[in-house]
């Protein structure tokens, strides 16, 4: 624990808490919303304790609906107010997929800016947790491939708690990937230094061999991966992108330009998938600068398995570090 | 007054209109749905006494031929469903399931209705339809490999008419209505029944089942247990009506039945079942129960809810019910309580060794059945896992390309 008093040691998940609770202390325009975020706290605790001190016509209980959850965020925006839903894991944002596609995104553009939508949808997503079906899935590549949406992830508690103050002030909808396999992580965050902007990655650490690209529940195994091909003498660089959409490429090509050799590590399937768009615009403008093709790790051309297999089908160490030591090899 | 019926679309037969009414009128704004309980259709009192009355008369006939056999059967039906149920909890906290979705307290519902099907009717479940499956004859121990994580479903469907259990909220409804669509196109006269929750009845996709089912006519029962809760959420934050009498705005009959009494639960949905045979179109059943424990073992019902309500509940439990009613006809005797006692053991160690016994999954799974035409992606994918998994096997040099997940 640090001792200054503005530091504290928080799960990401209660990271995330206390980031909501500061966004409705500070605005009265902020609600949350979603299936079981009253009582219960959601089935994450992440809105624990938020219904009991702001009431119920802040934080709501809705209908088991999301459709309806994202529809009447829209209207409730359309009136002025800044809500936040939850969506309750990632299998469950489809029902909502029409509203956030063909409305959300798009009512700015369409009333020629006339019209704001600060909406947050929060998504606990990703697997690791021996879930069931529709329970571990990565959509973000569905939302990410829709302009007028914002995809955000982050990767620790000190972002969760700032990325989180930072989508709630976009006028933008924002969709908030939550790395529910990271919840349970703690790490420090100060509430009161103010950090860089949403959309920049971050290097959180430096080496000059080969960059590793992550985001969300990834940058922490590239971080492991980092230490273990340490071990054998490779200095590796990760880069921490926090943000999807939009995505910062010159952060990459800044790093590219130095280490000349890039693996791309997510969880989703990898064909069509957020590193299809890194390895391709990397290519164009590191061209000169690539020894290696741009390799990418994550998910297969499969349904998420059932728990029993999702070690084999999820990147782990060894899969990645296989790619590094192909990236290097050429 | 238990029933909306509207103009059923080919009122030939008499049941839905006859017990029409134009509903309780307690359609005040707050708490409808729990504090101003509609009266139900009722067979059995939670003393195990037979109830007769005009309202239940014309439901009573759908189990007039009931002898104590059947009684024993729904009974031992009752049992062995709970002692599965409690065997798969207990796994679950040993850690041979991943999770489990308790169906503590509904035994009525799911054994009455489902002891009304015929084998040719096709059943659409949710992840909670444990006693309807055991029903179908579906084999218990096939309901655990996705709990455990060993599958994403574990039976084919279509060998006992027991479609794959849904875990996205309100889907199957839709399913449901569109295969008893097929099955009005083809002239059979098999019906089909699609089981929901109250939470899911706020869900868009159960919405437009009702429409589309009652558009076309289609022969489907939807049987929606209300069991009072959806996570955390009470059914007032569903609905502010009776959850039955939705149906009525849709154009076909909604009737609530005591869904912890399995006479009553049998006779209605062989009422709505016949319905549909006949041409009728669809039915809503809500079966007024209660989930008697957590919504599922990840879940923590202290968190929301009041001990006493689970109390009060504990009291109209379907099994004690019915065994009263057995035990007062003298319709049993001490032996067959002990040999059913005995059964249950039995079933409960067969379970235990059967998912104790499950393999793991050939790591070659993730890449089966993705297609039915099969697709040359999955195909080089699975090439690069074999060779990947064969990297560490031989201890080859890493330097192999292999098993990043297609590039
Ligand atoms: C579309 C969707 N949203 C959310 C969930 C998460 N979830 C699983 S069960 C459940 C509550 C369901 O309540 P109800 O329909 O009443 O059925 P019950 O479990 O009580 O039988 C929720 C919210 C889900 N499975 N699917």
């Amino acid at each position: 624990m640090a001792d200054n008093a503005t530091t504290k040691n928080l799960a990401l998940a209660k990271a995330i808490n206390e980031s909501l609770r500061r966004a409705l202390e500070t605005d009265p325009k902020v609600l949350v919303m979603g299936e079981d975020v009253g009582k219960l706290g959601g089935v994450f605790r992440v809105t624990d304790g938020l219904q009991k001190d702001f009431g119920e016509s802040r934080v709501i209980d809705t209908p088991l609906a999301e459709s309806g959850i994202v529809g009447t965020a829209i209207g409730m925006a359309l009136r002025g107010y800044r809500p936040v839903v939850e969506i309750q894991f990632d299998g469950f944002v489809f029902p909502a997929y029409d509203q956030i596609v063909t409305q959300l995104a798009k009512m700015h553009a369409r009333s020629l800016g006339k019209v704001k939508m600060p909406v947050v949808v929060r998504i606990p997503y990703g697997g690791g947790i021996g879930a069931v079906e529709h329970h571990s899935e990565s959509p973000e590549a569905l939302f990410a491939h829709v302009s007028g949406l914002k995809i955000v992830s982050p990767s620790n508690a000190s972002d969760a708690y700032w990325m989180m103050q930072q989508a709630i002030q976009s006028d933008d909808p924002v969709i908030f990937f939550e790395p529910k396999r990271r919840y349970w992580d703690k790490g420090e965050v100060n509430t009161e230094a103010i950090p860089g902007p949403l959309h920049k990655a971050q290097v959180v650490r430096e080496g000059t061999d080969l960059t590793l690209v992550a985001y969300g529940p990834m940058v922490k195994l590239c971080q492991e991966v980092a230490a273990a091909a340490a071990e054998e003498g490779k200095n590796l660089e990760v880069l921490d992108l926090r943000s999807v959409s939009p995505l910062d490429f010159d952060s990459i090509q800044t790093s590219v330009e130095k280490t000349r050799r890039l693996v791309v590590v997510h969880e989703a399937p990898v064909f069509f998938g957020s590193g299809a768009e890194i390895a391709a615009r990397i290519t164009e403008r590191c061209f000169y600068h690539l020894e290696a093709p741009v390799l990418r790790v994550g998910g297969y051309h499969a349904p998420y398995p059932p728990a029993r297999l999702e070690e084999e089908y999820l990147p782990g160490l060894d899969r990645v570090l296989d790619a590094v030591d192909r990236a290097l090899a050429y | 007054m238990t029933v909306e019926s509207t103009a059923a679309r080919k009122p030939r037969r008499s049941a839905g209109s006859k017990a029409g009414t134009t509903g309780t009128g307690r359609t005040t704004r707050a708490g409808a749905g729990k504090s101003a309980e509609p009266e139900l259709v009722q067979l059995l009192t939670p003393e195990g006494k037979r109830v007769k009355n005009a309202k239940n008369a014309e439901f009573a006939q759908y189990v007039a031929g009931v002898t104590p056999e059947d009684l024993r059967g729904l009974y031992r039906d009752m049992v062995l469903t709970r002692r599965f149920d409690a065997e798969a909890t207990s796994l679950q906290r040993q850690g041979e399931l991943g999770l489990w979705a308790s169906l503590l307290g509904q035994e009525a519902a799911q054994i009455g209705s489902g002891r009304a099907l015929r084998d040719d009717d096709y059943v659409f479940p949710t992840y909670r339809e444990h006693g309807v499956a055991w029903c179908r004859g579906v084999d218990p121990t096939n309901l655990l490999g996705m709990f455990r994580g060993v599958n994403n479903g574990g039976w084919d469907p279509n060998s006992n008419n027991f479609h794959l259990y849904t875990i996205v909220i309100g889907s199957q409804t839709l399913h449901a209505t569109g295969y008893a669509m097929g099955v009005a196109k083809d002239g059979a006269d098999s019906a089909v029944i699609a089981y929901f929750g109250d939470g899911a009845s706020s869900q868009g996709d159960v919405a437009e089942s009702f429409t589309f089912s009652a558009v076309y006519n289609a022969p489907v029962v939807f049987f929606c247990q209300n069991n009072q809760w959806a996570i955390s959420e009470p059914t007032e934050k569903q609905t502010r009506v009776p959850l039955y009498q939705r149906a009525q705005g849709y154009g076909f009959p909604g009737v609530r039945v005591d869904g912890n009494d399995v006479l009553a639960c049998l006779a209605v949905t062989r009422w709505a079942l016949e319905r549909a045979r006949n041409g009728e179109g669809p039915t809503l059943v809500e079966a007024y129960t209660y989930r008697m424990g957590a919504h599922t073992t990840s879940d923590d019902p202290t968190k929301y809810r009041a001990d006493e309500e689970r109390e009060s509940w504990e009291a109209k439990d379907p099994i004690l019910r019915l065994r009263r009613h057995l035990e007062a006809s003298n319709h049993t005797d001490e032996g067959f309580f002990a040999e059913l006692e005995a059964e249950s053991e039995a079933l409960g160690r067969r379970v235990r060794e059967a998912v104790r016994a499950m393999p793991d999954p050939d790591h070659f799974a993730i890449f089966e059945n993705v297609y039915a035409d099969g697709h040359a992606l999955v195909d080089e994918e699975r090439a690069q896992f074999a060779a990947y998994q064969e990297s560490f096997a031989t201890e080859s040099d890493s330097g192999f390309a292999a098993g990043t997940g297609g590039n």
